[in-house]
Protein backbone atom coordinates (compact mmCIF):
# COMPACT_ATOMS: atom_id res chain seq x y z
CA UNK A 1 0.00 0.00 0.00
CA UNK A 2 1.23 3.45 -0.78
CA UNK A 3 -1.61 5.89 -0.19
CA UNK A 4 -0.91 9.30 -1.56
CA UNK A 5 -1.47 11.98 1.06
CA UNK A 6 0.15 15.07 -0.28
CA UNK A 7 -1.87 17.92 1.24
CA UNK A 8 0.79 18.91 3.75
CA UNK A 9 3.11 20.49 1.20
CA UNK A 10 3.66 23.92 2.72
CA UNK A 11 3.50 25.80 -0.58
CA UNK A 12 -0.06 24.83 -1.52
CA UNK A 13 -2.57 27.64 -1.97
CA UNK A 14 -5.57 27.58 0.33
CA UNK A 15 -9.08 28.63 -0.68
CA UNK A 16 -11.07 30.96 1.61
CA UNK A 17 -12.97 27.83 2.71
CA UNK A 18 -9.93 25.81 3.77
CA UNK A 19 -10.70 25.98 7.49
CA UNK A 20 -14.31 24.98 6.86
CA UNK A 21 -13.14 21.85 5.03
CA UNK A 22 -10.77 20.89 7.81
CA UNK A 23 -13.51 21.46 10.40
CA UNK A 24 -15.79 19.13 8.41
CA UNK A 25 -13.12 16.42 8.56
CA UNK A 26 -12.26 16.52 4.86
CA UNK A 27 -9.35 14.57 3.46
CA UNK A 28 -7.24 17.34 1.92
CA UNK A 29 -4.99 16.68 -1.09
CA UNK A 30 -2.76 18.74 -3.30
CA UNK A 31 -4.46 19.50 -6.63
CA UNK A 32 -3.05 21.89 -9.24
CA UNK A 33 -1.11 23.71 -6.54
CA UNK A 34 -4.08 23.97 -4.16
CA UNK A 35 -4.96 22.17 -0.96
CA UNK A 36 -8.43 20.85 -1.77
CA UNK A 37 -10.96 18.49 -0.17
CA UNK A 38 -10.95 15.21 -2.08
CA UNK A 39 -13.75 13.81 0.10
CA UNK A 40 -15.47 14.53 3.40
CA UNK A 41 -16.90 11.10 4.23
CA UNK A 42 -17.35 8.73 1.29
CA UNK A 43 -16.75 9.74 -2.32
CA UNK A 44 -19.56 7.43 -3.47
CA UNK A 45 -22.03 8.85 -0.94
CA UNK A 46 -21.13 12.37 -2.06
CA UNK A 47 -21.57 11.38 -5.71
CA UNK A 48 -24.96 9.82 -4.99
CA UNK A 49 -26.11 12.86 -3.00
CA UNK A 50 -25.49 15.07 -6.05
CA UNK A 51 -27.42 12.67 -8.32
CA UNK A 52 -30.37 12.30 -5.94
CA UNK A 53 -30.41 15.39 -3.69
CA UNK A 54 -27.80 18.16 -3.63
CA UNK A 55 -24.08 18.61 -3.05
CA UNK A 56 -21.96 21.64 -2.20
CA UNK A 57 -18.53 22.08 -3.77
CA UNK A 58 -15.73 24.54 -3.15
CA UNK A 59 -14.23 25.30 -6.56
CA UNK A 60 -12.45 28.48 -5.55
CA UNK A 61 -9.23 27.06 -6.98
CA UNK A 62 -10.55 27.84 -10.45
CA UNK A 63 -9.30 31.06 -12.02
CA UNK A 64 -11.89 33.81 -12.40
CA UNK A 65 -10.48 36.37 -14.80
CA UNK A 66 -12.32 39.51 -15.85
CA UNK A 67 -11.76 41.09 -19.25
CA UNK A 68 -13.18 44.59 -19.37
CA UNK A 69 -13.16 47.62 -21.61
CA UNK A 70 -14.86 48.87 -24.76
CA UNK A 71 -12.79 46.53 -26.95
CA UNK A 72 -13.20 43.45 -24.72
CA UNK A 73 -15.64 41.57 -26.96
CA UNK A 74 -13.59 42.07 -30.12
CA UNK A 75 -10.44 41.12 -28.25
CA UNK A 76 -11.97 37.87 -26.96
CA UNK A 77 -13.26 37.03 -30.44
CA UNK A 78 -9.61 37.16 -31.49
CA UNK A 79 -8.08 35.49 -28.43
CA UNK A 80 -10.58 32.63 -27.94
CA UNK A 81 -12.08 29.93 -30.17
CA UNK A 82 -15.72 30.91 -29.77
CA UNK A 83 -17.59 33.97 -30.98
CA UNK A 84 -17.82 35.91 -27.73
CA UNK A 85 -19.22 39.14 -29.18
CA UNK A 86 -22.58 37.46 -29.82
CA UNK A 87 -23.14 36.63 -26.14
CA UNK A 88 -26.22 38.38 -24.82
CA UNK A 89 -25.84 40.14 -21.48
CA UNK A 90 -25.80 37.53 -18.68
CA UNK A 91 -25.25 34.64 -21.10
CA UNK A 92 -22.40 32.11 -20.70
CA UNK A 93 -20.65 29.97 -23.29
CA UNK A 94 -18.35 26.99 -23.15
CA UNK A 95 -15.25 27.82 -25.20
CA UNK A 96 -11.51 27.28 -25.45
CA UNK A 97 -8.28 29.16 -25.71
CA UNK A 98 -6.11 27.63 -28.44
CA UNK A 99 -2.44 27.76 -29.30
CA UNK A 100 -1.35 28.77 -32.81
CA UNK A 101 -1.22 25.04 -33.61
CA UNK A 102 -4.93 24.74 -32.79
CA UNK A 103 -4.04 22.69 -29.69
CA UNK A 104 -5.99 23.40 -26.52
CA UNK A 105 -4.41 25.65 -23.87
CA UNK A 106 -7.54 25.37 -21.73
CA UNK A 107 -11.29 25.02 -21.87
CA UNK A 108 -13.20 27.96 -20.43
CA UNK A 109 -16.61 29.27 -19.55
CA UNK A 110 -17.00 32.89 -20.60
CA UNK A 111 -19.91 34.98 -19.34
CA UNK A 112 -20.99 38.37 -20.52
CA UNK A 113 -21.34 39.96 -17.07
CA UNK A 114 -22.02 43.41 -18.42
CA UNK A 115 -24.67 44.67 -15.96
CA UNK A 116 -27.76 45.09 -18.08
CA UNK A 117 -28.83 48.49 -16.83
CA UNK A 118 -29.45 49.24 -20.47
CA UNK A 119 -30.62 45.71 -21.24
CA UNK A 120 -33.67 46.66 -19.23
CA UNK A 121 -34.12 49.85 -21.19
CA UNK A 122 -37.16 49.77 -23.44
CA UNK A 123 -36.14 49.13 -27.07
CA UNK A 124 -37.78 52.41 -28.10
CA UNK A 125 -34.87 54.34 -26.56
CA UNK A 126 -32.37 52.70 -28.85
CA UNK A 127 -34.60 53.41 -31.77
CA UNK A 128 -34.79 57.04 -30.70
CA UNK A 129 -31.00 57.21 -30.39
CA UNK A 130 -30.58 55.84 -33.87
CA UNK A 131 -33.17 58.19 -35.25
CA UNK A 132 -31.21 61.03 -33.69
CA UNK A 133 -28.09 59.80 -35.45
CA UNK A 134 -26.37 58.63 -32.29
CA UNK A 135 -23.80 55.83 -32.43
CA UNK A 136 -25.02 52.29 -31.84
CA UNK A 137 -25.45 51.39 -28.16
CA UNK A 138 -22.09 50.78 -26.45
CA UNK A 139 -21.13 47.13 -26.78
CA UNK A 140 -20.94 44.94 -23.69
CA UNK A 141 -17.81 45.77 -21.76
CA UNK A 142 -17.28 43.10 -19.11
CA UNK A 143 -16.65 39.38 -19.41
CA UNK A 144 -15.85 36.76 -16.78
CA UNK A 145 -13.50 34.03 -17.98
CA UNK A 146 -13.37 30.93 -15.76
CA UNK A 147 -10.29 28.76 -16.35
CA UNK A 148 -8.96 25.59 -14.77
CA UNK A 149 -6.82 26.00 -11.66
CA UNK A 150 -3.85 24.29 -13.28
CA UNK A 151 -4.06 26.70 -16.21
CA UNK A 152 -4.38 30.01 -14.38
CA UNK A 153 -0.90 31.19 -15.40
CA UNK A 154 -0.90 29.87 -19.01
CA UNK A 155 -4.31 31.41 -19.68
CA UNK A 156 -3.40 34.77 -18.13
CA UNK A 157 -0.10 34.80 -20.02
CA UNK A 158 -1.74 33.93 -23.34
CA UNK A 159 -4.42 36.58 -22.92
CA UNK A 160 -1.90 39.25 -22.03
CA UNK A 161 0.42 38.27 -24.87
CA UNK A 162 -2.44 38.36 -27.37
CA UNK A 163 -3.56 41.74 -26.10
CA UNK A 164 -0.08 43.17 -26.61
CA UNK A 165 0.36 41.57 -30.03
CA UNK A 166 -3.03 42.81 -31.15
CA UNK A 167 -2.42 46.41 -30.13
CA UNK A 168 0.95 46.36 -31.85
CA UNK A 169 -0.40 44.83 -35.05
CA UNK A 170 -3.54 46.89 -35.37
CA UNK A 171 -2.23 50.21 -36.64
CA UNK A 172 -5.70 51.66 -36.94
CA UNK A 173 -6.26 51.31 -33.20
CA UNK A 174 -2.90 51.73 -31.51
CA UNK A 175 -4.51 52.39 -28.13
CA UNK A 176 -6.19 49.01 -27.86
CA UNK A 177 -4.32 47.89 -24.77
CA UNK A 178 -5.86 50.81 -22.94
CA UNK A 179 -9.29 49.63 -24.05
CA UNK A 180 -8.98 46.15 -22.48
CA UNK A 181 -8.05 45.26 -18.93
CA UNK A 182 -7.34 41.68 -17.83
CA UNK A 183 -7.69 41.01 -14.09
CA UNK A 184 -7.30 37.84 -12.03
CA UNK A 185 -10.03 38.44 -9.46
CA UNK A 186 -9.18 35.77 -6.85
CA UNK A 187 -12.86 35.54 -5.97
CA UNK A 188 -14.29 32.48 -4.28
CA UNK A 189 -16.55 30.08 -6.19
CA UNK A 190 -18.97 27.52 -4.76
CA UNK A 191 -21.18 25.13 -6.70
CA UNK A 192 -24.60 23.90 -5.51
CA UNK A 193 -25.39 20.89 -7.68
CA UNK A 194 -28.22 18.38 -7.81
CA UNK A 195 -31.97 18.10 -8.32
CA UNK A 196 -32.60 19.94 -5.04
CA UNK A 197 -30.19 22.79 -5.78
CA UNK A 198 -32.94 25.21 -6.79
CA UNK A 199 -34.88 24.44 -3.59
CA UNK A 200 -31.80 25.19 -1.49
CA UNK A 201 -31.39 28.59 -3.11
CA UNK A 202 -35.11 29.29 -2.72
CA UNK A 203 -34.79 28.62 1.01
CA UNK A 204 -31.74 30.86 1.23
CA UNK A 205 -33.77 33.58 -0.47
CA UNK A 206 -36.77 32.95 1.79
CA UNK A 207 -34.49 33.35 4.80
CA UNK A 208 -33.61 36.80 3.51
CA UNK A 209 -29.94 35.93 2.99
CA UNK A 210 -30.01 35.73 -0.80
CA UNK A 211 -31.54 38.34 -3.09
CA UNK A 212 -31.65 37.20 -6.70
CA UNK A 213 -31.61 39.91 -9.33
CA UNK A 214 -31.85 42.98 -7.08
CA UNK A 215 -31.46 45.23 -10.13
CA UNK A 216 -34.45 43.66 -11.92
CA UNK A 217 -32.46 42.61 -14.99
CA UNK A 218 -34.56 41.14 -17.77
CA UNK A 219 -34.01 38.12 -19.97
CA UNK A 220 -33.81 38.57 -23.76
CA UNK A 221 -37.57 37.93 -23.93
CA UNK A 222 -38.17 40.98 -21.75
CA UNK A 223 -39.27 39.17 -18.57
CA UNK A 224 -37.53 39.77 -15.25
CA UNK A 225 -35.05 37.01 -14.38
CA UNK A 226 -35.88 34.92 -11.31
CA UNK A 227 -34.33 31.80 -9.77
CA UNK A 228 -36.96 29.72 -11.55
CA UNK A 229 -36.61 31.33 -14.96
CA UNK A 230 -32.80 31.51 -14.94
CA UNK A 231 -31.84 29.18 -17.78
CA UNK A 232 -28.89 26.84 -18.17
CA UNK A 233 -25.74 28.79 -19.07
CA UNK A 234 -27.33 32.07 -17.95
CA UNK A 235 -26.15 34.32 -15.15
CA UNK A 236 -27.86 36.85 -12.94
CA UNK A 237 -26.52 39.28 -10.33
CA UNK A 238 -27.49 38.50 -6.73
CA UNK A 239 -26.51 39.53 -3.24
CA UNK A 240 -25.73 37.40 -0.20
CA UNK A 241 -26.24 39.51 2.93
CA UNK A 242 -25.47 42.58 0.77
CA UNK A 243 -22.28 41.10 -0.73
CA UNK A 244 -22.41 40.93 -4.54
CA UNK A 245 -22.77 37.42 -5.98
CA UNK A 246 -22.58 36.35 -9.60
CA UNK A 247 -25.11 33.51 -9.77
CA UNK A 248 -24.87 31.20 -12.80
CA UNK A 249 -26.88 28.15 -13.77
CA UNK A 250 -23.82 26.12 -14.69
CA UNK A 251 -21.99 23.09 -13.38
CA UNK A 252 -19.72 20.16 -13.98
CA UNK A 253 -21.84 17.30 -12.71
CA UNK A 254 -24.55 16.63 -15.29
CA UNK A 255 -27.21 17.78 -12.82
CA UNK A 256 -29.18 21.00 -12.48
CA UNK A 257 -27.26 23.44 -10.34
CA UNK A 258 -25.69 26.79 -9.75
CA UNK A 259 -22.27 28.33 -9.32
CA UNK A 260 -21.92 31.33 -7.01
CA UNK A 261 -18.97 33.69 -7.25
CA UNK A 262 -18.39 35.87 -4.18
CA UNK A 263 -15.61 37.89 -2.57
CA UNK A 264 -13.30 35.72 -0.42
CA UNK A 265 -14.26 37.42 2.85
CA UNK A 266 -17.94 36.47 2.49
CA UNK A 267 -17.33 32.95 1.16
CA UNK A 268 -17.25 31.26 4.57
CA UNK A 269 -20.61 32.71 5.59
CA UNK A 270 -22.17 31.72 2.27
CA UNK A 271 -20.82 28.16 2.62
CA UNK A 272 -22.20 27.84 6.17
CA UNK A 273 -25.56 29.31 5.18
CA UNK A 274 -25.92 26.92 2.22
CA UNK A 275 -25.10 23.91 4.41
CA UNK A 276 -27.60 25.10 7.04
CA UNK A 277 -30.59 25.73 4.73
CA UNK A 278 -29.60 22.73 2.61
CA UNK A 279 -29.90 20.30 5.49
CA UNK A 280 -33.64 19.91 4.91
CA UNK A 281 -32.86 18.99 1.29
CA UNK A 282 -30.14 16.44 2.04
CA UNK A 283 -27.17 18.64 1.16
CA UNK A 284 -23.69 17.22 1.68
CA UNK A 285 -20.33 18.86 1.10
CA UNK A 286 -18.73 17.04 -1.82
CA UNK A 287 -15.06 16.76 -2.75
CA UNK A 288 -12.95 16.50 -5.86
CA UNK A 289 -13.31 12.70 -6.04
CA UNK A 290 -17.09 12.99 -6.46
CA UNK A 291 -16.64 15.94 -8.84
CA UNK A 292 -14.46 13.75 -11.05
CA UNK A 293 -16.81 10.75 -11.14
CA UNK A 294 -19.81 13.04 -11.74
CA UNK A 295 -18.23 14.88 -14.66
CA UNK A 296 -16.99 11.64 -16.17
CA UNK A 297 -20.48 10.08 -16.10
CA UNK A 298 -21.75 13.29 -17.72
CA UNK A 299 -19.15 12.89 -20.49
CA UNK A 300 -17.48 16.20 -19.67
CA UNK A 301 -13.78 16.47 -20.57
CA UNK A 302 -11.10 17.40 -18.06
CA UNK A 303 -8.07 19.41 -19.04
CA UNK A 304 -4.87 17.38 -18.79
CA UNK A 305 -6.82 14.20 -19.50
CA UNK A 306 -9.15 14.55 -22.49
CA UNK A 307 -7.87 18.00 -23.48
CA UNK A 308 -4.20 18.89 -23.98
CA UNK A 309 -1.98 21.20 -25.97
CA UNK A 310 -1.48 18.32 -28.42
CA UNK A 311 -5.21 17.82 -28.97
CA UNK A 312 -7.29 19.64 -31.57
CA UNK A 313 -10.87 20.40 -30.45
CA UNK A 314 -12.33 18.20 -33.20
CA UNK A 315 -10.47 15.17 -31.87
CA UNK A 316 -12.25 15.64 -28.54
CA UNK A 317 -15.60 15.88 -30.32
CA UNK A 318 -15.67 19.61 -29.62
CA UNK A 319 -15.32 20.98 -33.14
CA UNK A 320 -18.60 22.86 -32.67
CA UNK A 321 -16.96 24.99 -29.94
CA UNK A 322 -14.72 26.63 -32.52
CA UNK A 323 -16.31 29.44 -34.54
CA UNK A 324 -14.30 28.72 -37.68
CA UNK A 325 -16.28 31.32 -39.65
CA UNK A 326 -14.63 34.12 -37.65
CA UNK A 327 -12.22 36.13 -39.79
CA UNK A 328 -9.31 35.68 -37.48
CA UNK A 329 -8.58 34.09 -34.14
CA UNK A 330 -5.54 32.51 -32.57
CA UNK A 331 -5.41 28.86 -33.66
CA UNK A 332 -7.56 29.30 -36.78
CA UNK A 333 -4.91 28.04 -39.18
CA UNK A 334 -4.19 25.01 -37.02
CA UNK A 335 -7.86 24.15 -36.66
CA UNK A 336 -8.45 24.56 -40.40
CA UNK A 337 -5.46 22.35 -41.25
CA UNK A 338 -7.11 19.75 -39.02
CA UNK A 339 -5.63 16.65 -37.45
CA UNK A 340 -4.01 13.88 -39.50
CA UNK A 341 -6.52 11.45 -40.98
CA UNK A 342 -5.39 8.75 -38.54
CA UNK A 343 -5.22 11.02 -35.48
CA UNK A 344 -6.97 9.42 -32.50
CA UNK A 345 -10.46 10.54 -31.51
CA UNK A 346 -12.21 10.61 -28.16
CA UNK A 347 -14.71 7.85 -27.38
CA UNK A 348 -16.64 6.53 -24.41
CA UNK A 349 -15.96 2.97 -23.29
CA UNK A 350 -18.18 0.73 -21.15
CA UNK A 351 -16.58 -2.22 -19.34
CA UNK A 352 -18.08 -5.14 -17.43
CA UNK A 353 -17.20 -6.05 -13.85
CA UNK A 354 -15.68 -3.79 -11.21
CA UNK A 355 -12.13 -3.03 -12.33
CA UNK A 356 -11.80 0.33 -14.03
CA UNK A 357 -9.57 1.12 -16.98
CA UNK A 358 -7.73 4.19 -15.72
CA UNK A 359 -5.84 7.10 -17.22
CA UNK A 360 -2.84 5.96 -19.30
CA UNK A 361 -3.97 2.33 -19.56
CA UNK A 362 -3.66 1.08 -23.13
CA UNK A 363 -6.63 0.28 -25.36
CA UNK A 364 -6.29 -2.89 -27.47
CA UNK A 365 -8.16 -4.29 -30.45
CA UNK A 366 -9.36 -7.89 -30.80
CA UNK A 367 -5.86 -9.06 -31.74
CA UNK A 368 -4.26 -7.36 -28.76
CA UNK A 369 -2.75 -4.57 -30.87
CA UNK A 370 -2.33 -1.23 -29.14
CA UNK A 371 -4.95 1.11 -30.66
CA UNK A 372 -5.32 3.86 -28.10
CA UNK A 373 -5.12 5.09 -24.53
CA UNK A 374 -7.55 5.72 -21.69
CA UNK A 375 -7.65 9.35 -20.50
CA UNK A 376 -10.10 8.96 -17.59
CA UNK A 377 -11.77 5.90 -16.12
CA UNK A 378 -13.69 4.89 -13.04
CA UNK A 379 -16.24 2.43 -11.71
CA UNK A 380 -19.37 4.48 -12.34
CA UNK A 381 -21.27 4.85 -9.05
CA UNK A 382 -24.53 5.55 -10.88
CA UNK A 383 -24.28 2.86 -13.56
CA UNK A 384 -22.52 0.20 -11.48
CA UNK A 385 -19.95 -0.74 -14.13
CA UNK A 386 -16.65 0.82 -15.18
CA UNK A 387 -16.69 3.67 -17.71
CA UNK A 388 -13.82 5.40 -19.43
CA UNK A 389 -12.97 8.02 -21.98
CA UNK A 390 -10.19 7.10 -24.36
CA UNK A 391 -8.48 8.24 -27.54
CA UNK A 392 -8.59 5.48 -30.15
CA UNK A 393 -7.87 5.04 -33.83
CA UNK A 394 -10.66 6.76 -35.79
CA UNK A 395 -11.62 3.57 -37.66
CA UNK A 396 -12.39 1.94 -34.29
CA UNK A 397 -14.47 4.79 -32.85
CA UNK A 398 -17.99 3.78 -33.93
CA UNK A 399 -20.39 2.93 -31.09
CA UNK A 400 -20.69 -0.82 -30.70
CA UNK A 401 -17.06 -1.50 -31.59
CA UNK A 402 -15.62 -4.01 -29.13
CA UNK A 403 -12.12 -3.20 -27.91
CA UNK A 404 -10.29 -4.04 -24.69
CA UNK A 405 -8.47 -2.17 -21.96
CA UNK A 406 -5.22 -3.55 -20.57
CA UNK A 407 -5.98 -3.38 -16.83
CA UNK A 408 -2.61 -4.12 -15.26
CA UNK A 409 -1.97 -7.11 -17.49
CA UNK A 410 -5.55 -8.32 -17.97
CA UNK A 411 -7.37 -7.44 -21.20
CA UNK A 412 -10.88 -6.47 -20.13
CA UNK A 413 -13.44 -6.11 -22.94
CA UNK A 414 -14.59 -2.54 -23.57
CA UNK A 415 -17.40 -1.47 -25.89
CA UNK A 416 -17.42 1.94 -27.57
CA UNK A 417 -20.55 3.82 -26.45
CA UNK A 418 -22.06 7.24 -27.11
CA UNK A 419 -21.22 10.04 -24.69
CA UNK A 420 -22.46 11.02 -22.20
CA UNK A 421 -22.71 7.86 -20.14
CA UNK A 422 -25.35 9.44 -17.95
CA UNK A 423 -28.02 12.00 -18.80
CA UNK A 424 -30.35 13.28 -16.11
CA UNK A 425 -34.07 13.00 -16.60
CA UNK A 426 -35.41 16.47 -17.29
CA UNK A 427 -38.75 15.83 -15.57
CA UNK A 428 -37.35 16.04 -12.06
CA UNK B 1 -13.76 4.72 12.14
CA UNK B 2 -10.97 7.24 12.50
CA UNK B 3 -8.09 7.27 10.05
CA UNK B 4 -5.64 7.22 12.96
CA UNK B 5 -7.13 4.08 14.53
CA UNK B 6 -4.12 1.85 15.30
CA UNK B 7 -5.11 -1.16 17.45
CA UNK B 8 -2.50 -2.00 20.11
CA UNK B 9 -2.64 -5.77 19.56
CA UNK B 10 -1.51 -5.71 15.91
CA UNK B 11 1.81 -5.21 14.17
CA UNK B 12 2.30 -3.06 11.07
CA UNK B 13 4.35 -2.24 8.00
CA UNK B 14 5.36 1.18 6.74
CA UNK B 15 3.27 0.32 3.64
CA UNK B 16 0.11 0.55 5.78
CA UNK B 17 -0.64 -3.12 6.26
CA UNK B 18 -1.43 -4.81 9.56
CA UNK B 19 -0.40 -8.32 10.65
CA UNK B 20 -2.01 -10.33 13.43
CA UNK B 21 0.04 -13.37 14.46
CA UNK B 22 -1.74 -16.32 16.07
CA UNK B 23 0.69 -19.15 16.69
CA UNK B 24 2.27 -19.79 13.27
CA UNK B 25 -0.47 -18.18 11.15
CA UNK B 26 -0.47 -14.45 10.32
CA UNK B 27 -3.57 -12.57 9.15
CA UNK B 28 -2.93 -9.56 6.89
CA UNK B 29 -5.08 -6.51 6.14
CA UNK B 30 -4.82 -2.82 5.33
CA UNK B 31 -4.85 -0.17 8.04
CA UNK B 32 -7.55 2.39 8.73
CA UNK B 33 -5.14 5.05 7.52
CA UNK B 34 -4.77 3.32 4.16
CA UNK B 35 -8.51 2.72 3.92
CA UNK B 36 -9.22 6.39 4.57
CA UNK B 37 -6.69 7.47 1.98
CA UNK B 38 -8.12 5.14 -0.67
CA UNK B 39 -11.77 6.03 -0.30
CA UNK B 40 -14.50 3.55 -1.09
CA UNK B 41 -12.93 0.22 -2.11
CA UNK B 42 -14.47 -1.36 -5.22
CA UNK B 43 -12.22 -4.30 -6.01
CA UNK B 44 -9.65 -6.44 -4.21
CA UNK B 45 -7.27 -8.86 -5.92
CA UNK B 46 -5.86 -11.51 -3.55
CA UNK B 47 -3.20 -14.21 -3.80
CA UNK B 48 -4.31 -17.81 -4.29
CA UNK B 49 -4.38 -20.34 -1.46
CA UNK B 50 -1.20 -22.38 -1.77
CA UNK B 51 0.92 -19.50 -3.10
CA UNK B 52 4.30 -19.12 -1.45
CA UNK B 53 5.13 -15.48 -0.76
CA UNK B 54 8.26 -13.70 0.40
CA UNK B 55 8.51 -10.33 2.08
CA UNK B 56 7.91 -7.47 -0.37
CA UNK B 57 6.24 -9.57 -3.08
CA UNK B 58 3.32 -7.86 -4.78
CA UNK B 59 0.55 -10.30 -3.90
CA UNK B 60 -2.58 -8.33 -4.74
CA UNK B 61 -4.17 -4.95 -5.12
CA UNK B 62 -6.85 -2.81 -3.57
CA UNK B 63 -8.76 -0.62 -5.98
CA UNK B 64 -10.94 2.31 -4.98
CA UNK B 65 -12.86 4.75 -7.14
CA UNK B 66 -9.84 6.99 -6.93
CA UNK B 67 -6.81 4.79 -7.24
CA UNK B 68 -5.18 1.39 -7.20
CA UNK B 69 -2.69 0.33 -4.53
CA UNK B 70 -0.57 -2.78 -4.54
CA UNK B 71 -0.51 -5.14 -1.59
CA UNK B 72 2.96 -6.28 -0.56
CA UNK B 73 3.50 -9.48 1.40
CA UNK B 74 4.55 -8.27 4.87
CA UNK B 75 5.78 -11.71 5.94
CA UNK B 76 6.99 -14.90 4.24
CA UNK B 77 5.18 -18.20 4.04
CA UNK B 78 2.38 -20.11 2.37
CA UNK B 79 -1.02 -18.56 1.81
CA UNK B 80 -3.49 -20.76 3.69
CA UNK B 81 -6.67 -18.69 3.41
CA UNK B 82 -8.07 -15.68 1.60
CA UNK B 83 -11.10 -13.59 2.50
CA UNK B 84 -13.64 -14.80 -0.06
CA UNK B 85 -16.21 -12.27 1.10
CA UNK B 86 -14.19 -9.53 -0.60
CA UNK B 87 -15.08 -10.95 -4.00
CA UNK B 88 -18.65 -9.74 -3.63
CA UNK B 89 -18.13 -7.18 -0.88
CA UNK B 90 -14.84 -5.48 -1.67
CA UNK B 91 -15.96 -2.41 0.28
CA UNK B 92 -15.35 -4.33 3.54
CA UNK B 93 -11.61 -3.88 3.04
CA UNK B 94 -12.17 -0.16 3.48
CA UNK B 95 -15.14 -0.04 5.85
CA UNK B 96 -13.98 -2.73 8.32
CA UNK B 97 -10.25 -3.04 7.64
CA UNK B 98 -9.38 -4.62 11.02
CA UNK B 99 -12.29 -7.08 11.07
CA UNK B 100 -14.41 -8.41 8.20
CA UNK B 101 -12.13 -6.69 5.68
CA UNK B 102 -9.03 -8.83 6.37
CA UNK B 103 -7.24 -9.94 3.19
CA UNK B 104 -5.38 -13.26 3.55
CA UNK B 105 -3.64 -15.64 6.00
CA UNK B 106 -0.12 -16.99 5.73
CA UNK B 107 1.51 -19.93 7.54
CA UNK B 108 4.71 -18.25 8.64
CA UNK B 109 8.04 -19.34 7.24
CA UNK B 110 10.29 -16.78 8.88
CA UNK B 111 10.18 -14.09 11.48
CA UNK B 112 8.00 -11.09 12.21
CA UNK B 113 10.47 -9.00 14.16
CA UNK B 114 10.82 -6.54 11.25
CA UNK B 115 7.22 -5.41 11.74
CA UNK B 116 6.35 -2.17 13.56
CA UNK B 117 4.49 -2.14 16.87
CA UNK B 118 1.44 0.08 17.23
CA UNK B 119 3.38 3.00 18.72
CA UNK B 120 5.94 2.96 15.93
CA UNK B 121 3.26 2.78 13.24
CA UNK B 122 1.27 5.57 14.86
CA UNK B 123 4.41 7.69 14.80
CA UNK B 124 4.95 6.74 11.14
CA UNK B 125 1.53 7.96 10.00
CA UNK B 126 1.82 11.07 12.16
CA UNK B 127 4.92 11.96 10.11
CA UNK B 128 3.34 11.13 6.76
Amino acid sequence: MSPDQSADQPDLHRTPLHDAHVALGATMVGFAGWSMPVKYTSDVAEHTAVRTAVGLFDISHMAQITVTGPDAAAFLDHALAGRISTLAPLQSRYTMILADSGGIIDDLIVTNTHLPADAGTPPSDAATDQAAGAAEPAPPTEFLVVANAANREPVLAALQERLLARSGADESAPGDTGAVTITDTHRALVAVQGPHAVAVLHDLAAAGDLVVNPGHAVAPDGTEITLDTLRYYRTVPATFRDAPVTLSRTGYTGEDGFELSIAPLQAGDLWEALLAVGQAHGIVPAGLAARDTLRLEAGMPLYGHELTLDTLPVQAGLGRVVATAKDDFVGKAGVEAGPAADAPVLVGLALPGRRAGRADYRVLDGEGTDVGVVTSGVLSPTLGHPIAMAYVRPDLSAPGTVLAVDVRGTAIPATVVELPFYRRSKES
Amino acid sequence: MAANDVPENLTYTAEHEWVAVDDDVATVGITAYAADALGDVVYVALPAVGDTVTIGDVVGEVESHKSVSEIFAPIAGEVVAVNDRLEAEAELAGSAPYEDGWLFRVRLDGGTEHLLDAAAYAAHIADA
